[in-house]
């Protein structure tokens, strides 16, 4: 890796969700590792997400998901899938067990629950970038 | 290869532009030959730079400028540059959050940037994205980037007209008289200006426009200082006419003072391409030898000081020419 190469993330809150902490949380975190996060915001739909992927040329997305709306990430990744735009997608926030795997079943790489440490999203992220 | 991808550029293949701008950032060798092919496709957009302090409102300014020129049908790059951590080499880039409106806008390519380059460099790459937007033929190509440093004064002089954003109170114009924005600006923006001291900051700001004039001549265009309102879409339509007014009067220029003029900005940005060029191809070579982490090992343990240190790093590795100056 050239010191010039950086790992780039984007980080967003879909849908009707207001919770924005976690995402600026987790954002954080990433910078103090060394990444680049490219930060949305709160109510992005998953056109606005995708199309801000594609402009962004990000090599991770990592979407924060605290209401419950996993229509949204489902629809996300079949606009990805459409788009034949393919990158990594990992949710973050408190979905229960069936509904992670019904979302790994769509396509999504990984489920964090919100007590997973930074040092775990970091490990993961570098992983499959390294891919 | 080279001439597919510069095709599918110019015909303004949104994915390939993104890729060959990471590629840039990330100094993907094969990059220049892109960029060299990519060159006589450039030169029409009008470059527009945007500079201030952190939290000035810059972002929030650009997604209404971008709005205005939308309606005109123009095309527009948008280009948000924000600092890398110098502790960690990472960033946060939040300045779409401003311009979501124009995320789903096909006339509208947004791209954040991190100032990266620990070698210096921002210039760089910022100079090769604008290179990239232009070649896709959009109108219009505004740069954001945070007014601080020796590299964004930089970059406002590769735009052809440099909007500088200040906030009410806060020692901002002291700053800004550090920072030599005076010289730089053509337009001043005194965003905020809901605030109670905005008409103070306007006194302060008239004050010191005045003396700068007196020391520099801009072919007869005196910047003028506009209030504004990002968040309430306010002095927006006013900035873009001084924009339209200052591209008018920069064209109006004696032909031998826009020759001029092209040949300062060239100068500029050959001998900033190659210092870049130079620094860092000298720096990865010597900082990935094993002298170089011989030399860290024995300043460390104490048995070599840092000024003898770089002296037999230079003088071992810099060819001979190099090595007396
Ligand atoms: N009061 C006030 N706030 C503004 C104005 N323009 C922008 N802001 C706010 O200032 C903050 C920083 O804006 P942003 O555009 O991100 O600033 P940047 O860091 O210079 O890009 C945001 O909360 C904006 O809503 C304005 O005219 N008045
Ligand atoms: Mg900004």
């Amino acid at each position: 890796m050239s010191n010039n190469q950086r790992i780039k993330v984007l980080v967003s809150v879909i849908g009707l969700d207001g919770h924005f902490t976690g995402a600026e949380i987790v954002s954080r975190y990433l910078m103090d590792a060394g990444m680049e996060v490219v930060y949305l915001g709160i109510y992005q739909t998953p056109e606005m997400i995708v199309s801000a992927a594609i402009q962004e040329n990000v090599d991770v997305i990592g979407i924060s998901s605290h209401a419950a709306n996993y229509e949204q990430i489902n629809l996300l990744m079949e606009l990805m899938k459409k788009n034949n735009f393919s990158v990594p997608v990992m949710c973050g926030g408190s979905i229960p067990p069936q509904d992670a795997e019904a979302l790994i079943k769509k396509g999504v790489s990984k489920i964090f629950l919100p007590h997973s440490t930074s040092e775990s999203i970091v490990d993961y992220i570098v992983s499959i970038v390294k891919k | 290869m080279v001439d597919s991808i510069v095709e599918k550029i110019v015909n303004g293949d949104v994915r390939t532009a993104a890729k060959l701008i990471g590629d840039i950032d990330n100094r993907v060798p094969g990059t220049r030959e892109i960029l060299k092919a990519l060159y006589k496709h450039t030169g029409n957009a009008y470059i527009i730079g945007i500079t201030g302090a952190p939290g000035a409102g810059k972002s929030t300014l650009v997604d209404e400028m971008v709005r205005d020129l939308r309606l005109q049908g123009k095309t527009v790059g948008v280009l948000a540059v924000d600092p890398t951590s110098p502790l960690s080499g990472g960033a946060i880039l939040g300045d779409r959050v401003r311009m979501q409106r124009h995320s789903l806008d096909e006339g509208v390519f947004i791209r954040s940037l991190a100032t990266r380059g620990q070698f210096g460099g921002l210039t760089q790459s910022t100079r090769s994205v604008i290179d990239v937007f232009d070649a896709m033929g959009k109108d219009y190509i505004i740069v954001e980037t945070v007014g601080v440093g020796q590299d964004e004064i930089d970059i406002a002089k590769s735009a052809h007209t440099t909007v500088i954003v200040v906030v009410p109170g806060m020692g901002d114009h002291i700053q800004a008289i550090k920072a030599g924005i005076f010289e730089v600006g053509d337009i001043f923006v005194i965003n905020k200006s809901d605030r109670s001291d905005a008409n103070k900051t306007l006194h302060d700001f008239k004050a010191m426009i005045d003396i700068t004039r007196k020391r520099s001549t801009n072919g007869g265009w005196e910047p003028p200082i506009l209030m504004a309102e990002a968040v309430n879409n306010k002095g927006i339509v006013e900035l873009l006419i001084e924009i339209e007014k200052h591209r008018k009067t920069r064209k109006a220029l004696s032909p031998e003072s826009i020759i001029h003029n092209k040949k300062a900005i060239a100068q500029l940005e050959l001998i900033d391409m190659m210092k870049i060029r130079l620094v860092e191809e000298v720096l990865n070579h010597i900082t990935n030898s094993l002298e170089f982490k011989e030399c860290l090992d024995c300043i460390v343990d104490g048995t070599k000081d840092p000024y003898s240190a770089c002296d037999e790093l230079l003088s071992a590795k810099l060819p001979d020419g190099l090595q007396q100056s």
